[in-house]
């Protein structure tokens, strides 16, 4: 499986070579773990420690007194459970909105191609020419006051769920993926009767399940970690999600149950993706490449 | 036209040639299925992208005074143009992107080529690189706000005890942007390690043994096989990575208080931001945003041309 790199396998099998591997390949794995371990771990047992120990100056690199105490007062003070909740909710509707929406229009624009549909198509990918935070402004007025409806979706998870629809990256994927889906699988399906969409659900979707699951972790994470919008759109700290609540209340605590804090926030993603990190990873691979 | 054409299109026959197949009955009605799986999407794009985008380079050339909107022409322009902190935020700006190629864009692909060479611990190491991308970025960049503190921080605590310089950090003038740049790569590199370590997956090992043949040595081989193989992503993360820190933001915001010392870090979002939401001043927030827009479509336009193939 292992193809030939830039160092050839027979090169290693000599002696010195193979102690330089070793060597290298022992250097690298301490480093990385130092570089990319470290800070969680200073993360983790800085939340354990006094409010005097964290402003200690040589740091200590385990706390004297441990006081997991700091992680409850963190959870009730900064009402994590509460963001927690509210990041769930925001990211759980933003992936139905975009796998009921995107995977429809991707779908029709790939298999059905109704009358302008290549306009639209070009007009969703131009989208991608724009960044979003230039739009901020205006974006920001139109959820103020939806036009001809005239509803405020301000501190309404609306805010979030709707704007994330317009995501051209996802509707390209999926096109992209319905495309190379056979002409001979659907019409199979219409022999038996199938109309559009129970060809969708029956016969695309089972087969699409690699690229729901990329589009799938895009939408999720893109909510977890975004920041200006949410800051703007659920300026209600009731209703900011984890990341933009936790720099909310970030100015009245504590630095070590702040650090406790930091340390909530991350555990959920960092779990999740250490138990699914295989499919993740590959997911992710296989996703940005084909894009 | 759909008339005509659909039944055309409905009557081709599979690939056996045997069966004439019937798709979804007749054009009218596939069409009209194909809007309606439309319609929510493209609601949510004229809402949110489409009409934001013309509502822009509206508000752009108007002012609000008192609830009156009149129209002012270029004069939105011409006010954030005259203010010292729009060359400042777009030196801040360029300054962050700078050393965001050098650190972020060359990082990642040397990583990912040593990397490649490993037969063991791969995967272990993939996650580890990988890991910071799952942080909430808030929680990742108050932990460095933390440890960036020039007292009791544990970036001089590490540098004092090795007998190093310690440093300002977040406080000095120069060193506050490659601060941020700093915690922004550490966070953020790991989907580009990731990229390119299936970029060069993908490379045919073939190329290695032949450019070997040909007597080309490790350096040789790096550059004359790997590089132009993976010329591809490479070219395209480059343009993607100019196009994302040009906007960056949330590392000024929440290391460096948005402007930081004297100014240091204020970046054009962040003006952007200033603008609308502490300023009231809405156009002339939308003309910053239409000036970014701007240049990087300007940007964008001349890596198109530059990446066409030759010849």
């Amino acid at each position: 499986m292992q193809t030939r790199t830039l160092v050839s396998p027979t090169r290693l099998h000599r002696p010195g070579a193979k102690a330089a591997y070793w060597i290298v390949l022992g250097a690298v794995i301490v480093l990385f773990t130092l570089v990319f371990i470290g800070p969680l771990y200073w993360m983790v047992t800085g939340g354990l420690k006094t409010a005097q120990e964290t402003a200690q100056a040589p740091p200590t690199w385990w706390p004297a007194h441990p006081d997991p105490g700091n992680y409850a007062t963190a959870w009730s003070q900064l009402s994590l459970g509460r963001l927690l909740a509210n990041t769930v909710l925001y990211a759980a509707g933003a992936l139905a909105f975009q796998l009921v929406f995107d995977v429809a229009a991707a779908y029709a624009l790939s298999k059905l191609r109704p009358v302008l549909g290549n306009v639209v198509l070009a007009a969703m990918i131009g989208t991608l020419m724009i960044p979003a935070t230039v739009l901020i402004v205006p974006q920001y007025l139109t959820v103020l006051d939806l036009p001809i409806l005239h509803a405020n979706l301000l501190n309404t998870p609306w805010a979030i769920w709707l704007p994330s629809v317009t995501n051209a990256f996802n509707i390209f994927l999926l096109k992209r993926f319905f495309d190379a889906v056979p002409e001979e699988l659907l019409a199979a399906g219409a022999i038996d009767g199938a109309g559009p969409i129970r060809t969708l659900w029956s016969i695309v979707l089972p087969i699409s399940r690699p690229i729901l699951g990329v589009v799938s972790i895009f939408a999720v994470t893109n909510v977890w970690k975004d920041f200006l919008w949410p800051l703007l759109a659920e300026a209600d700290p009731a209703r900011q999600p984890l990341n933009v609540g936790i720099y909310s209340l970030s100015q009245n605590v504590p630095q070590n149950i702040l650090i406790a804090a930091l340390a909530i926030a991350a555990a959920p993603t960092v779990v999740i993706f250490l138990i699914f990190q295989r499919n993740i990873m590959s997911g992710l691979a296989a996703g940005s490449l084909k894009g | 036209m759909t008339v005509t054409a659909a039944p055309r299109r409905s009557q081709r026959s599979t690939r056996s040639g045997q069966i004439r197949v019937p798709r979804y009955g007749r054009g009218v009605r596939r069409n009209l299925t194909g809007w309606l799986l439309l319609a929510g999407g493209v609601l949510c794009f004229l809402l949110f992208s489409w009409y934001p985008m013309i509502r822009e380079f509206v508000l752009s050339v108007q002012q609000t005074r008192f609830g009156e909107t009149s129209f002012v022409g270029l004069a939105n322009y011409q006010r954030v143009i005259d203010d010292p902190a729009f060359w400042q935020a777009w030196r801040n700006t360029a300054e962050f992107t700078g050393l965001a190629l050098l650190l972020g864009f060359a990082l990642p692909f040397l990583i990912a080529v040593v990397l490649n060479e490993f037969r063991h611990a791969q995967g272990y190491l993939r996650v580890l690189v990988y890991l910071p991308v799952m942080l909430p970025p808030a929680s990742a960049l108050l932990l460095f706000k933390y440890a960036y503190d020039p007292g009791d921080g544990l970036f001089n605590s590490i540098l004092s005890t090795f007998g190093l310089p310690t440093s300002q950090w977040l406080q000095s003038t120069t060193m506050a942007m490659p601060s941020l740049v700093l915690a922004s790569t550490w966070m953020n590199m790991g989907s580009a390690v990731l990229i390119y370590l299936a970029a060069l997956q993908s490379i045919p090992g073939e190329l290695y043994e032949a450019a070997e043949i040909d007597g080309a040595r490790l350096f040789r081989r790096f550059w004359h096989v790997t590089v132009p193989q993976c010329r591809l992503v490479l070219s395209l993360m480059l343009m993607l990575q100019v196009i994302s820190t040009m906007q960056m933001f949330i590392e000024a915001f929440l290391l460096a208080n948005g402007s930081g010392p004297e100014g240091a870090t204020t970046t054009v979002v962040y003006l952007i931001y200033q603008h609308a939401f502490n300023l009231n001043d809405l156009g002339g927030a939308s003309a910053l945003g239409v000036l970014l827009l701007l240049v990087l479509a300007a940007f964008a336009a001349v890596y198109v041309r530059l990446d066409r193939p030759r010849g």
